[in-house]
Protein backbone atom coordinates (compact mmCIF):
# COMPACT_ATOMS: atom_id res chain seq x y z
CA UNK A 1 0.00 0.00 0.00
CA UNK A 2 1.59 3.56 -0.89
CA UNK A 3 2.19 5.67 1.51
CA UNK A 4 0.56 9.05 1.52
CA UNK A 5 2.12 12.38 3.22
CA UNK A 6 0.63 15.66 3.18
CA UNK A 7 2.58 18.45 3.36
CA UNK A 8 1.82 21.80 4.71
CA UNK A 9 4.54 24.43 4.28
CA UNK A 10 4.86 28.30 4.67
CA UNK A 11 7.16 30.96 4.81
CA UNK A 12 8.17 34.42 3.50
CA UNK A 13 8.32 34.61 -0.41
CA UNK A 14 11.09 34.14 -2.37
CA UNK A 15 11.98 32.26 -5.63
CA UNK A 16 13.00 28.88 -5.80
CA UNK A 17 11.10 27.43 -2.83
CA UNK A 18 8.78 24.89 -5.54
CA UNK A 19 11.41 24.41 -6.99
CA UNK A 20 13.94 23.46 -3.99
CA UNK A 21 11.07 21.78 -2.13
CA UNK A 22 9.85 19.54 -4.99
CA UNK A 23 13.64 18.34 -5.68
CA UNK A 24 14.15 17.33 -1.97
CA UNK A 25 11.22 15.14 -2.73
CA UNK A 26 12.13 13.54 -5.80
CA UNK A 27 15.44 12.98 -4.28
CA UNK A 28 13.55 10.85 -1.92
CA UNK A 29 11.63 9.05 -4.59
CA UNK A 30 8.64 11.09 -3.71
CA UNK A 31 5.96 11.00 -6.40
CA UNK A 32 3.79 14.17 -5.70
CA UNK A 33 -0.24 14.21 -6.23
CA UNK A 34 -2.45 16.84 -5.85
CA UNK A 35 -1.05 20.15 -4.55
CA UNK A 36 -2.27 23.98 -4.11
CA UNK A 37 0.79 26.42 -3.89
CA UNK A 38 0.38 29.95 -3.23
CA UNK A 39 1.17 33.23 -2.24
CA UNK A 40 -1.01 34.63 0.22
CA UNK A 41 -0.15 38.01 1.30
CA UNK A 42 3.91 37.96 1.61
CA UNK A 43 3.84 34.69 2.38
CA UNK A 44 4.14 31.35 -0.03
CA UNK A 45 2.36 28.06 1.17
CA UNK A 46 2.30 24.87 -0.14
CA UNK A 47 0.28 22.09 0.45
CA UNK A 48 0.58 18.73 -1.52
CA UNK A 49 0.46 15.19 -1.42
CA UNK A 50 3.32 13.24 -1.67
CA UNK A 51 3.33 9.65 -1.91
CA UNK A 52 7.02 8.69 -0.35
CA UNK A 53 8.37 5.29 0.50
CA UNK A 54 10.30 6.50 3.81
CA UNK A 55 8.05 7.34 6.83
CA UNK A 56 6.83 10.74 7.81
CA UNK A 57 9.87 10.71 10.75
CA UNK A 58 12.62 9.90 7.89
CA UNK A 59 11.43 12.31 5.96
CA UNK A 60 10.96 15.13 8.47
CA UNK A 61 14.47 14.62 8.94
CA UNK A 62 15.63 15.12 5.63
CA UNK A 63 13.12 18.10 4.90
CA UNK A 64 14.71 20.11 7.96
CA UNK A 65 17.85 21.55 6.78
CA UNK A 66 16.66 22.22 3.83
CA UNK A 67 13.15 24.07 5.25
CA UNK A 68 15.79 25.62 8.00
CA UNK A 69 17.61 26.84 5.20
CA UNK A 70 14.87 28.71 3.34
CA UNK A 71 13.32 29.84 6.79
CA UNK A 72 10.12 27.63 5.71
CA UNK A 73 7.85 25.91 8.44
CA UNK A 74 6.62 22.82 7.63
CA UNK A 75 4.17 20.26 8.99
CA UNK A 76 3.91 16.32 7.60
CA UNK A 77 0.41 14.15 8.04
CA UNK A 78 -0.30 10.68 7.25
CA UNK A 79 -3.22 10.74 4.67
CA UNK A 80 -5.32 8.55 2.75
CA UNK A 81 -4.67 9.53 -0.63
CA UNK A 82 -8.88 9.46 -1.88
CA UNK A 83 -7.57 10.31 -5.82
CA UNK A 84 -9.45 9.80 -8.96
CA UNK A 85 -12.71 10.76 -6.87
CA UNK A 86 -12.96 14.51 -7.88
CA UNK A 87 -16.50 16.23 -6.77
CA UNK A 88 -17.85 18.10 -9.60
CA UNK A 89 -19.01 21.85 -8.22
CA UNK A 90 -22.46 22.80 -9.66
CA UNK A 91 -22.12 26.67 -8.57
CA UNK A 92 -19.55 29.33 -8.56
CA UNK A 93 -20.28 32.58 -5.82
CA UNK A 94 -18.61 35.90 -6.01
CA UNK A 95 -18.54 37.80 -2.66
CA UNK A 96 -16.48 41.31 -2.81
CA UNK A 97 -17.19 44.73 -0.43
CA UNK A 98 -15.27 46.65 2.12
CA UNK A 99 -12.93 44.59 3.59
CA UNK A 100 -14.45 43.73 7.41
CA UNK A 101 -13.98 41.32 10.22
CA UNK A 102 -16.42 38.55 9.89
CA UNK A 103 -17.64 38.42 6.04
CA UNK A 104 -15.76 34.82 5.91
CA UNK A 105 -17.27 33.56 9.14
CA UNK A 106 -21.06 35.23 8.23
CA UNK A 107 -20.56 34.25 4.67
CA UNK A 108 -19.80 30.61 4.67
CA UNK A 109 -22.03 29.84 7.84
CA UNK A 110 -25.05 31.23 5.71
CA UNK A 111 -23.29 28.96 2.81
CA UNK A 112 -23.27 26.14 5.04
CA UNK A 113 -27.50 26.51 6.60
CA UNK A 114 -28.26 27.09 2.94
CA UNK A 115 -26.71 23.46 2.18
CA UNK A 116 -23.46 24.39 0.35
CA UNK A 117 -20.37 22.23 0.08
CA UNK A 118 -17.23 24.17 -0.20
CA UNK A 119 -14.77 22.80 -2.65
CA UNK A 120 -12.76 25.31 -3.45
CA UNK A 121 -12.62 28.98 -2.15
CA UNK A 122 -9.86 31.82 -2.32
CA UNK A 123 -9.75 35.08 -1.44
CA UNK A 124 -8.00 38.67 -1.77
CA UNK A 125 -7.67 41.69 0.21
CA UNK A 126 -7.23 44.15 -2.66
CA UNK A 127 -7.80 47.79 -3.12
CA UNK A 128 -5.16 49.96 -0.94
CA UNK A 129 -3.97 49.67 2.94
CA UNK A 130 -6.72 52.60 3.47
CA UNK A 131 -9.84 51.28 1.71
CA UNK A 132 -9.02 47.11 1.54
CA UNK A 133 -11.57 45.42 -0.21
CA UNK A 134 -12.22 41.51 0.04
CA UNK A 135 -13.16 39.26 -3.25
CA UNK A 136 -13.55 35.88 -2.05
CA UNK A 137 -14.76 33.10 -5.18
CA UNK A 138 -16.26 29.89 -3.94
CA UNK A 139 -17.56 26.81 -6.14
CA UNK A 140 -19.49 24.07 -4.16
CA UNK A 141 -21.98 21.91 -4.38
CA UNK A 142 -25.24 23.00 -3.37
CA UNK A 143 -26.63 20.50 -1.40
CA UNK A 144 -30.03 22.17 -0.80
CA UNK A 145 -30.70 23.68 -4.69
CA UNK A 146 -29.38 26.88 -6.46
CA UNK A 147 -32.39 28.99 -4.92
CA UNK A 148 -31.38 28.09 -1.70
CA UNK A 149 -28.34 29.40 -2.16
CA UNK A 150 -29.34 32.54 -3.65
CA UNK A 151 -31.62 33.91 -1.34
CA UNK A 152 -28.50 33.06 1.35
CA UNK A 153 -26.83 35.25 -0.33
CA UNK A 154 -29.28 37.88 -0.97
CA UNK A 155 -29.76 38.26 2.98
CA UNK A 156 -26.22 38.18 3.13
CA UNK A 157 -25.62 40.97 0.89
CA UNK A 158 -28.51 43.04 2.34
CA UNK A 159 -27.17 42.72 6.12
CA UNK A 160 -23.01 42.78 5.63
CA UNK A 161 -23.60 45.61 3.01
CA UNK A 162 -21.35 43.24 0.42
CA UNK A 163 -21.77 42.48 -3.35
CA UNK A 164 -22.95 38.17 -3.43
CA UNK A 165 -23.58 36.61 -6.85
CA UNK A 166 -23.57 33.26 -7.81
CA UNK A 167 -23.53 31.48 -11.07
CA UNK A 168 -24.63 27.82 -11.70
CA UNK A 169 -21.76 25.87 -13.25
CA UNK A 170 -23.35 23.35 -15.79
CA UNK A 171 -20.20 21.11 -16.60
CA UNK A 172 -20.23 20.43 -20.72
CA UNK A 173 -18.75 16.54 -20.57
CA UNK A 174 -17.75 15.81 -24.68
CA UNK B 1 -24.46 -1.58 -33.54
CA UNK B 2 -20.91 -1.69 -31.88
CA UNK B 3 -19.97 0.22 -28.39
CA UNK B 4 -16.62 1.19 -30.06
CA UNK B 5 -13.41 1.73 -27.32
CA UNK B 6 -12.99 5.10 -26.15
CA UNK B 7 -8.84 6.58 -26.22
CA UNK B 8 -8.32 7.49 -23.05
CA UNK B 9 -5.22 10.31 -22.35
CA UNK B 10 -2.01 10.61 -22.56
CA UNK B 11 -2.84 8.26 -25.68
CA UNK B 12 -0.71 9.55 -27.91
CA UNK B 13 -3.72 8.97 -30.60
CA UNK B 14 -5.58 11.44 -29.14
CA UNK B 15 -2.86 13.99 -30.82
CA UNK B 16 -3.23 12.86 -34.37
CA UNK B 17 -4.80 14.94 -36.68
CA UNK B 18 -7.95 13.95 -38.78
CA UNK B 19 -8.23 13.77 -42.52
CA UNK B 20 -11.46 14.75 -44.66
CA UNK B 21 -13.99 12.19 -44.98
CA UNK B 22 -13.96 11.54 -48.72
CA UNK B 23 -15.78 7.89 -49.24
CA UNK B 24 -19.65 8.47 -48.29
CA UNK B 25 -20.59 4.85 -48.42
CA UNK B 26 -22.57 2.65 -46.18
CA UNK B 27 -19.08 2.13 -43.80
CA UNK B 28 -19.44 5.49 -43.22
CA UNK B 29 -23.08 5.78 -42.21
CA UNK B 30 -22.56 2.12 -40.09
CA UNK B 31 -19.42 3.66 -38.38
CA UNK B 32 -21.83 6.64 -37.46
CA UNK B 33 -24.51 4.49 -35.81
CA UNK B 34 -21.87 3.07 -33.88
CA UNK B 35 -20.24 6.13 -32.34
CA UNK B 36 -23.82 7.20 -31.33
CA UNK B 37 -24.20 3.76 -30.12
CA UNK B 38 -20.97 4.88 -28.47
CA UNK B 39 -21.91 8.42 -27.30
CA UNK B 40 -25.19 7.35 -26.23
CA UNK B 41 -23.39 4.63 -23.75
CA UNK B 42 -22.68 7.43 -21.44
CA UNK B 43 -25.19 9.23 -19.89
CA UNK B 44 -25.18 13.44 -19.63
CA UNK B 45 -22.45 13.09 -22.22
CA UNK B 46 -23.23 16.00 -25.03
CA UNK B 47 -20.85 14.57 -27.71
CA UNK B 48 -18.15 12.92 -29.23
CA UNK B 49 -15.51 12.85 -32.04
CA UNK B 50 -14.04 10.10 -34.54
CA UNK B 51 -10.69 10.25 -33.02
CA UNK B 52 -11.83 9.38 -30.33
CA UNK B 53 -12.16 5.39 -30.79
CA UNK B 54 -9.78 5.68 -32.80
CA UNK B 55 -10.65 6.62 -36.46
CA UNK B 56 -9.01 9.60 -37.51
CA UNK B 57 -12.04 10.97 -39.92
CA UNK B 58 -13.44 14.07 -39.33
CA UNK B 59 -16.17 13.24 -38.17
CA UNK B 60 -18.32 14.38 -34.71
CA UNK B 61 -21.77 13.78 -33.54
CA UNK B 62 -23.24 16.64 -30.90
CA UNK B 63 -26.20 16.15 -28.66
CA UNK B 64 -27.30 18.74 -25.84
CA UNK B 65 -31.48 18.25 -26.45
CA UNK B 66 -31.39 16.18 -22.78
CA UNK B 67 -30.75 20.00 -21.07
CA UNK B 68 -33.45 21.28 -22.84
CA UNK B 69 -32.36 24.58 -20.78
CA UNK B 70 -29.97 25.46 -23.93
CA UNK B 71 -31.18 26.02 -27.44
CA UNK B 72 -30.11 22.96 -29.52
CA UNK B 73 -30.20 21.95 -33.25
CA UNK B 74 -30.89 18.71 -31.98
CA UNK B 75 -28.95 15.56 -32.70
CA UNK B 76 -26.62 16.89 -34.93
CA UNK B 77 -23.96 15.04 -37.63
CA UNK B 78 -21.51 16.68 -38.28
CA UNK B 79 -19.01 15.70 -41.01
CA UNK B 80 -15.64 17.85 -42.83
CA UNK B 81 -17.27 20.68 -40.01
CA UNK B 82 -15.32 24.01 -40.58
CA UNK B 83 -16.15 26.72 -38.07
CA UNK B 84 -16.97 30.01 -40.70
CA UNK B 85 -17.52 32.66 -37.97
CA UNK B 86 -16.25 33.37 -34.36
CA UNK B 87 -18.24 35.70 -32.45
CA UNK B 88 -18.13 36.78 -28.44
CA UNK B 89 -15.86 34.28 -25.61
CA UNK B 90 -17.41 32.90 -22.74
CA UNK B 91 -15.77 30.60 -19.97
CA UNK B 92 -17.05 27.53 -18.73
CA UNK B 93 -16.53 24.38 -17.31
CA UNK B 94 -15.60 21.23 -19.75
CA UNK B 95 -14.94 17.40 -19.59
CA UNK B 96 -14.20 14.73 -21.64
CA UNK B 97 -13.97 11.01 -22.42
CA UNK B 98 -11.27 10.69 -22.78
CA UNK B 99 -9.82 12.22 -20.04
CA UNK B 100 -11.31 10.80 -16.87
CA UNK B 101 -12.06 12.77 -13.13
CA UNK B 102 -11.07 15.99 -14.42
CA UNK B 103 -12.68 18.76 -15.56
CA UNK B 104 -11.34 22.71 -16.34
CA UNK B 105 -12.54 25.89 -16.98
CA UNK B 106 -11.88 26.70 -20.57
CA UNK B 107 -12.73 29.66 -22.92
CA UNK B 108 -14.36 29.03 -26.68
CA UNK B 109 -16.03 31.34 -28.65
CA UNK B 110 -19.95 32.55 -27.52
CA UNK B 111 -21.34 32.16 -30.97
CA UNK B 112 -20.37 30.74 -33.98
CA UNK B 113 -21.54 29.92 -37.86
CA UNK B 114 -20.50 25.87 -38.52
CA UNK B 115 -20.57 24.75 -41.70
CA UNK B 116 -20.67 20.74 -42.39
CA UNK B 117 -22.33 17.93 -44.23
CA UNK B 118 -23.71 14.97 -43.42
CA UNK B 119 -23.25 11.25 -43.59
CA UNK B 120 -25.23 11.89 -47.39
CA UNK B 121 -23.06 14.60 -48.36
CA UNK B 122 -25.61 17.28 -48.00
CA UNK B 123 -24.36 20.67 -47.27
CA UNK B 124 -25.56 21.97 -43.26
CA UNK B 125 -25.19 25.51 -41.90
CA UNK B 126 -26.11 26.23 -38.04
CA UNK B 127 -25.96 29.41 -36.50
CA UNK B 128 -25.52 28.51 -32.87
CA UNK B 129 -24.06 30.04 -29.42
CA UNK B 130 -23.41 28.75 -25.79
CA UNK B 131 -23.72 25.40 -24.93
CA UNK B 132 -24.26 24.01 -28.31
CA UNK B 133 -21.18 25.84 -29.57
CA UNK B 134 -18.83 24.87 -26.75
CA UNK B 135 -19.73 21.50 -27.55
CA UNK B 136 -18.98 21.93 -30.93
CA UNK B 137 -16.07 23.58 -30.60
CA UNK B 138 -14.95 20.81 -28.35
CA UNK B 139 -15.54 18.22 -30.44
CA UNK B 140 -14.03 19.99 -33.45
CA UNK B 141 -10.53 20.74 -31.21
CA UNK B 142 -10.40 16.36 -31.34
CA UNK B 143 -9.91 16.47 -35.03
CA UNK B 144 -7.05 18.75 -35.01
CA UNK B 145 -5.64 16.45 -32.09
CA UNK B 146 -6.49 19.16 -28.80
CA UNK B 147 -8.34 18.48 -25.78
CA UNK B 148 -9.69 20.83 -24.06
CA UNK B 149 -6.53 20.35 -21.48
CA UNK B 150 -4.69 22.23 -24.01
CA UNK B 151 -6.92 25.28 -23.78
CA UNK B 152 -7.20 25.65 -19.67
CA UNK B 153 -7.34 28.24 -17.75
CA UNK B 154 -5.76 28.47 -14.71
CA UNK B 155 -8.20 28.60 -11.20
CA UNK B 156 -6.99 32.09 -10.53
CA UNK B 157 -6.52 33.35 -13.78
CA UNK B 158 -10.08 32.31 -14.36
CA UNK B 159 -11.47 33.81 -11.15
CA UNK B 160 -9.96 37.36 -11.44
CA UNK B 161 -9.23 37.69 -15.37
CA UNK B 162 -6.94 40.50 -16.79
CA UNK B 163 -6.40 41.00 -20.87
CA UNK B 164 -2.82 41.49 -20.91
CA UNK B 165 -1.49 43.45 -23.93
CA UNK B 166 1.95 42.24 -25.79
CA UNK B 167 4.03 45.38 -27.01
Amino acid sequence: MENWLMLTLVGKDRPGIVAEVSHALFNMKGNLGEASMTRLGGNFTIMLMVSIPEKKSAVAEKLRPLCDKLKLFFHLDEVEADLHHHIEPDVRISIHGADQAGIVAHATSALFKAGLNILNLESDVGGNPENPVYIMHIEGVAGKGLDTVDKALQTLARENNVVASMTPIDTMVG
Amino acid sequence: MTILNVLVYPDENLKKISQPVKDFSADLKKFVRDLEETFRSFPGCVGIAAPQVGRFERIVLVDISHKPQHANHGFLVLINPEIKFYEGTSLGREGCLSVPDYTGKVERAKSITLEAVNESGEKLQFCMSGYEARAVQHEMDHLDGKLFLDRLVGRRNALSRRTEVST
